[in-house]
């Protein structure tokens, strides 16, 4: 069975985008600044959807997972987003480095004024010491390779699984296993150095080797979710009647226990910078505890204990209901998580509060993963039809 | 009538399932299944109701929580105040982060042991304890389906179970 993207869907993807051009006109009449901050959260969180779906993708096809084989059609879709958010990052870098980016400015790594006597009070001998890695030149190169590879590995991975449809054979599916072989390692380095270009270099002077992996299940468990979520949207409409609440449970399961971990890297980061207690450590936390304080604890409750309390029970992760509940508090969350790590290093203190500007842009963005998304879906059978493993994923039982 | 203890013994695990299904849908009732390893799929058949270890967990976790928080109020805040990397405070609340490590061990250790424990307490499981098993091959390859019935329904038992696999009927 074919997804059908209906009139009326697309009409209401539109109008999403277009109140997110909306938007983006007003914020860079009024405040330009705020704007680039707003435009990098979202683009990276829609981003980290997608990237999740591909990355689910491939962890399937690595673990030799069958249960899941019914309902990857739903995040082999969610990666076609990549590609618009890959030209969304590079064009917010190109126009927007110097909003965001502390470390783009040249003037601070020189030690005297052009007179050559004067020393130049912006000169930040921090940044001087990692200009070798953050510069303009090779972080393009960084930002062009990570959007290469996943994007190539996104590509490779859906044609196999649409070749595959229809010719059939274990040709596709050990090709695809090799591929999702080669892509998980570099995923593992890729979203930990495209968190510190994308987000940690904000706040240039501050490093955490944590922040890696951190930025990397809040993409994950935000992927689980938007997941969740289609599927639970298709089924509603009648489509993917063969995933029942046995496949949900999976999901739900893998939801809970990856909250669980998103909120082990949270606090570990956080409590050894409180511990230590260094002045140049404890400077990101600060800020988020002194100006962003109701975030900061939002950010905790509903990507920790909601989540935590809602699906722990069983019979909680087999009803679509409470799923969707979880799933729409972890997908919001963790938007709050990614607004939490961007906004704070470009506004500092000056943030007052939330702007209409940026829920703005996030229905704009919504709306354009909306529809590519479904889009996707549509071209392309909804379970894959000559997948090795799409018997056991019937079957599946817990 | 009297009751007699009628045992089916089968070599295979997917055997088993057919077998109780096909003695269940008869109207037998069963007592219980010996194997040396949990039969998915086997507890609807055979009506266990759904275990309640889950909810053992829960409220042991939630204990080990609150003994453990109780526990570090008392050495660390009320009884003798220990300044560990210059914070000193004088509110459990304040100090918190540096007690989740212990107050997650803690709930983990007390859920785990607990569980542990609970289980082997339900199933009877304990030294000097002698075991249920009605034969020691259940712990190795073989699998018994035990029922108490009538003595002049074992002969229906017998030709319900043939063709199912089940390679012994005793009685």
């Amino acid at each position: 069975m074919r997804y059908n993207f209906t009139k009326s869907n697309r009409n209401l993807a539109l109008a999403l985008m277009g109140i997110g051009v909306i938007a983006i006109i007003i914020g860079f009449l009024t405040n330009p600044h705020r704007t680039w901050a707003s435009l990098l959260v979202n683009n990276f969180y829609f981003m980290a959807l997608s990237l999740a779906g591909t990355f689910f993708v491939a962890v399937s096809y690595v673990m030799q997972a069958g249960w899941s084989v019914g309902l990857k059609r739903v995040p082999e879709a969610m990666g076609a987003f990549l590609k618009f958010s890959a030209v969304g990052m590079i064009l917010i870098f190109i126009f927007g480095h110097n909003d965001l980016y502390h470390w783009t400015h040249s003037e601070i790594y020189e030690k005297f004024l052009p007179d050559g006597k004067t020393p130049n009070p912006d000169f930040d001998h921090i940044l001087l010491g990692k200009h070798g890695f953050l510069n303009i030149p090779f972080y393009m190169i960084r930002m062009v390779a990570y959007f290469a590879i996943w994007v190539g590995f996104t590509w490779i991975l859906r044609n196999e699984s649409l070749k595959e449809d229809l010719e059939g054979g274990l040709k596709h599916y050990k090709k695809s296993f090799k591929f999702a072989a080669i892509f998980i390692p570099l995923f593992g380095i890729t979203s930990s150095t495209s968190a510190w270009d994308f987000l940690m270099s904000i706040d240039a002077h501050w490093f955490s080797t944590l922040f890696g992996w951190y930025t990397f299940m809040g993409l994950f468990v935000s992927g689980l979710a938007t997941m969740c979520l289609i599927i639970i949207y298709l089924k509603s409409k009648n489509y993917l009647e063969n995933i029942n609440e046995n496949h949900m449970h999976d999901v739900g399961k893998m939801m809970f226990a990856f909250s669980i971990f998103w909120t082990y890297l949270w606090f570990s980061q956080f409590m050894l910078i409180w511990y230590a207690n260094l002045p140049e450590e404890i400077i990101y936390f600060k800020t988020r505890w002194d100006h962003y304080r109701v975030i900061f604890w939002v950010n905790f409750f509903i990507n920790f204990l909601f989540p935590f309390l809602v699906l722990m029970s069983r019979d909680a992760k087999r009803k679509m209901k409470i799923l969707m509940i979880a799933g729409i508090g972890i997908v919001l969350g963790h938007w709050l998580d990614v607004y939490l790590m961007v906004m704070p290093g470009t506004m500092k203190a000056n943030w007052g509060g939330f702007n209409p500007i940026e829920f703005g842009i996030m229905a704009g963005y919504a709306g354009l993963f909306i529809y590519v998304v479904l889009n996707a879906l549509s071209k392309a059978m909804l379970v894959p039809q000559k997948h090795p493993m799409l018997k056991e994923s019937l079957a599946h039982h817990l | 009538m009297s009751k007699k203890t009628v045992m089916a013994v089968y070599e295979d695990d997917y055997q088993v399932v057919v077998g109780a299904k096909k003695l269940t849908e008869s109207g037998f009732k069963i007592k219980d299944v010996f194997s040396p390893f949990p039969i998915h799929g086997i507890d609807p058949v055979i009506g266990l109701p759904r275990t309640r270890i889950a909810t053992v967990s829960f409220l042991l976790g939630s204990t080990g929580t609150m003994l453990v928080l109780l526990g570090v109020w008392y050495m660390m805040i009320h009884d003798w105040h220990i300044d560990i990397g210059g914070k000193p405070n004088f509110a459990l609340y304040k100090n918190l982060p540096a007690f989740i490590p212990v107050t997650f061990e803690f709930t983990v250790f007390c859920a785990a042991h607990g569980m542990f424990l609970t289980f082997l307490l339900r199933s009877k499981i304990l030294p000097g304890v002698t075991a249920a098993n009605p034969d020691p091959r259940t712990t190795d390859d073989q699998f018994i389906i035990v029922m108490e019935v009538e003595e002049d329904k074992i002969a229906g038992i017998k030709g319900l179970l043939q063709g199912t696999g089940c390679i012994d009927i005793r009685s």
